[in-house]
């Protein structure tokens, strides 16, 4: 059972305090860990595809497609990869900057889009009910999303 | 030296079929995973929009599905769309009509 309250806060400063609860630091932690080993499989892969969508989907530029997948396809896996290391690196830390906490933001979001690709989430999801065999998973993309919003939250006053 | 030459205009195939003149335009499509204020809060922070004008782009997503969110030259709008998707936001690229 998630226990209420709020996990992130920007202090004074412009940095952030993180007061996840051990249970949920122990949930996230395997999991930057996990999509970098799936993008290292290429950004092909089915559950990846919200990852890496297309630029052009005209026909007419089908080959400005191609152009775009091969000078930016690489970059953009390392762009995140990138967050995702620093999620892993800070997974226990109590303070994140600025750009950490953008890192988080944009790998729980990965996250989801990988997660909720594999669960074939709609806009008004139902969640299966308890027994279902993907029970767990909707549970893990629903507390992904709430840590989310808290984390938007908190950065929304930055801008 | 010798004065430059005026450049002889060519315009093969491929650019007529291009026209650069017109506008390219970077769209967001609706998609059922991102949160709006997720997608809210990256056009804030991506294209400097004031809160109101992103919370209106974002519901545009929402309920008619895309939203035109910035145009401009080729390079600039391959630019944001790379940006978006770094984001995670489902955005494509097409040249206006």
């Amino acid at each position: 059972m998630l226990k209420p309250g709020k996990r992130v806060k920007r202090g004074r400063r412009g940095d952030y305090e993180l007061s996840l609860p051990e249970q949920e630091r122990e949930l996230l932690r395997s999991l930057p860990g996990q999509l970098i080993e799936r993008l290292e499989a290429g950004p092909d892969e089915p559950d990846l595809v919200r990852l890496f969508p297309p630029a052009y989907t005209r026909d007419e530029d089908q080959k400005a497609e191609q152009e775009y997948r091969g000078l930016m396809g690489t970059d953009l896996v390392d762009r995140h990869k990138g967050a995702l290391e620093v999620m892993a690196a800070t997974i226990d830390a109590d303070r994140l900057d600025e750009e950490q906490m953008a890192a988080w933001l944009t790998s729980l979001n990965e996250l989801r889009l990988v997660l909720g690709t594999r669960l074939d989430v709609s806009e008004d999801q139902i969640p299966p009910p308890p027994g279902d065999p993907r029970a767990a998973g909707f549970a893990l993309y629903s507390y992904l999303s709430w840590l989310q919003g808290q984390v938007i939250d908190a950065m929304s006053g930055a801008l | 030296m010798a004065p430059t030459a005026p450049s002889e205009v060519r315009q093969t195939a491929d650019e007529t079929k291009l026209r650069p003149d017109r506008p390219w335009l970077v769209i967001v499509w609706n998609d059922p995973i991102n949160l709006m204020t997720y997608v809210t809060y990256v056009f804030q922070k991506l294209f400097g929009y004031s809160k109101a004008k992103a919370t209106k782009l974002m519901l545009q997503v929402h309920h008619e599905g895309r939203a035109v969110v910035t145009s401009g030259t080729r390079e600039r709008a391959e630019m944001d769309v790379f940006r978006l998707h770094e984001h995670g936001l489902w955005a494509t690229m097409e040249q206006s009509d």
